[in-house]
């Protein structure tokens, strides 16, 4: 090892720490920040360290340059401008872009390594597998997490899309991929096993992502997210580097946790979610909760207001729907109205509750709420029996008690116990169901009322009611 | 096996294993900035471009090359940032606190 070489390997060592530790330290808020610029510098390392050893190399074209730098200058200009302009409701696609393009980019490294090989070259399997293999992933990341993208945006139809023939199409999309791997790894390199493989993978992303609907989407980017450090540490294989065979393999393990941990919130498992989902796929045919009566009650925001002014402990349950409508200023300004009134308030978050994991802490923290104002689960439900006024906004699934009962599409799913409650008020555009396609029967339940409105129209009324009420 | 293939593929499952340890305790409210944070991280597939780049030299592979790179550049920077974006208002109320009430 050179002089130099010494020096990159080290450091790229150091980098490697850095992600390692950033990762560490991202696990309880007091770090978070501190771990995730702790990674990025490890990544302006790695990068320093890179062009350096293209500098000691010396055989680069001034166009190759050319093109890198304006390839580098774009991107990253592109990539900041959207990150810091993004909504932060609009956060979760721009994640999943990201994705997309990380996984582009490995797939294009891997096309750009195979094509550099002569065509017809007998190549070595430590080569082809792994070459292969990052082509294949890169492009179903890059075109799944596109669709994903588009789902979260509401570009691309957020229910899930099925077609006759899917599930033959999809087989037989399979069988090319691996047909392509074969030939790759068997036989001598040719073009056109690398632009099949590549068109082929990049379908099989699109129709992997379209059967699934909305409310599953953050456990496929999560997934996706994986799939893309794979496809990276990959990459890292057939340029032999390791700091992108660690990065992509540390990637890879956390995005299999997180997806796991996501899925088993919602009591689904991957696979069911990957088959298509509910409706579509195993669910227990008619379950008890479809034979809920439906008559239920409707309040206006004015007996809110009265309801609200005279409680004393007040439970905010916010859901998907307070995501979609952006109404975490309203929510924010309702409870500061009732908080500055001697009104306890707390908000119980179900784990999966807005468009990923998460997400409700995220828009909540937005709007300065107070860490310890947002309850988990469990410490949530502890609280629901001294309850007075449960706020359900837009949440469906992860308040309905059928997850209790056996046979029903979310049999066992940890729900919030939103019904021991003293009252419950839900705020709610319609009577659909959630994404399980099964009644609620919390909506129906004595001593809920129904407000059917936008989350952010209805809570704007409510906390003008609210405040007519505190003033008297 | 090459020693090289060895050393690679040792470097290999040993990081998925710590990936596994690093990551299985995290408190979901921070899934989202973790998910982010992990993602910001398979930017590094940027040095990849990078070095893969500088290789270039016909028409094709500039094209390639600048796919590469261009995308993974967006993948980094991009990455990072919102990251910091989702972290930050986290840490915004104590801030407040400290500092007293400047709004």
């Amino acid at each position: 090892m050179s002089g130099l070489m010494t020096l990159v390997s080290l450091c790229y060592l150091i980098s490697a720490i850095c992600y390692v530790m950033g990762l560490h330290m991202m696990r309880t808020p007091k770090t978070a920040r501190s771990g995730n610029r702790l990674s990025f510098v490890g990544m302006i390392l790695a990068v320093i360290m890179t062009f350096l050893i293209v500098l000691e190399k010396n055989d680069t074209t001034m166009a190759a340059w050319l093109v890198l730098l304006v390839a580098l200058v774009l991107g990253v200009g592109y990539g900041v401008y959207r990150a810091r302009t993004v909504k932060m409701t609009d956060m979760p696609q721009l994640v999943s872009l990201f994705n997309a393009v990380g996984g582009g980019a490995a797939a294009a490294i891997g096309t750009f390594d195979y094509l550099s090989k002569p065509n017809g070259a007998s190549l070595a399997v430590a080569f082809s597998l792994p070459v292969i293999l990052d082509l294949i992933i890169g492009s179903i990341t890059f075109s799944g997490s596109l669709i994903a993208t588009g789902k979260l945006a509401g570009k691309v139809s957020g229910k899930p899309i099925t077609f006759p023939g899917a599930k033959l199409l999809n087989g037989i999309v399979v069988l090319i991929i691996l047909a392509a791997i074969v030939m790759t790894v068997g036989f001598p390199t040719n073009v056109w096993t690398l632009v099949t493989a590549i068109i082929a993978s990049l379908i099989f992303g699109i129709l992997m992502t379209i059967p699934i609907g909305g409310a599953d989407m953050p456990v496929v980017v999560s997934l996706l997210n994986a799939f893309t450090g794979l496809a990276v540490a990959m990459a890292g294989f057939v340029i032999d580097n390791q700091v992108l065979i660690i990065a992509g393999a540390l990637v890879g393990a956390a995005g299999t946790i997180l997806t796991l941990q996501m899925a088993a919130a919602m009591n689904r498992s991957v696979a069911n979610i990957i088959a298509g989902g509910f409706g579509t796929g195993d669910s227990g045919g008619a379950s008890a909760a479809d034979d809920v009566p439906v008559n239920v009650k409707e309040t206006s925001a004015d007996d809110i207001g009265v309801q609200l002014a005279y409680a004393k402990n007040v439970m905010i349950v916010p859901g998907y729907g307070l995501a979609a409508a952006q109404a975490q200023h309203e929510v924010a300004e309702l409870a500061k109205l009732l908080t500055d009134n001697g009104i306890n308030v707390n908000y119980a978050i179900h784990p999966v509750a807005g468009r990923m994991p998460g997400h409700m802490n995220v828009l909540l923290a937005e709007v300065n709420v107070p860490y310890d104002q947002m309850k988990q689960l469990e410490e949530a439900n502890s609280m629901f029996e001294n309850t007075d006024v449960s706020l359900v906004i837009g949440a469906n699934d992860v308040t309905n008690p059928a997850a209790r009962e056996p046979h029903t599409a979310i049999s066992g799913m940890p729900i919030l116990d939103v019904d021991k409650s003293k009252s419950v008020v839900v705020i709610k555009r319609s009577m659909s169901t959630g994404y399980a396609g099964i009644q609620n029967a919390l909506f129906s339940d004595d001593k809920t009322s129904m407000f059917f409105s936008d989350a952010k129209k209805g809570l704007q009324d409510i906390i003008a009611s609210t405040k007519e009420y505190l003033d008297q | 096996m090459s020693q090289e293939l060895y050393t690679n593929l040792a470097i290999f499952v040993l990081s998925l294993l710590v990936g596994f340890e690093v990551i299985s305790k995290i408190p979901a409210t921070l899934h989202t900035p973790m998910m982010s944070g992990a993602n910001a991280i398979h930017g590094v597939v940027v040095v990849g471009a990078i070095l893969v780049a500088l290789e270039a030299d016909t028409p094709t592979f500039y094209v390639i090359a600048f796919i590469a790179a261009f995308l993974g550049a967006i993948n980094v920077s991009g990455g990072y940032v919102v990251t910091d974006r989702m972290l930050e208002m986290f840490s915004k109320p104590k801030d407040k606190d400290n500092k007293g009430g400047d709004k």
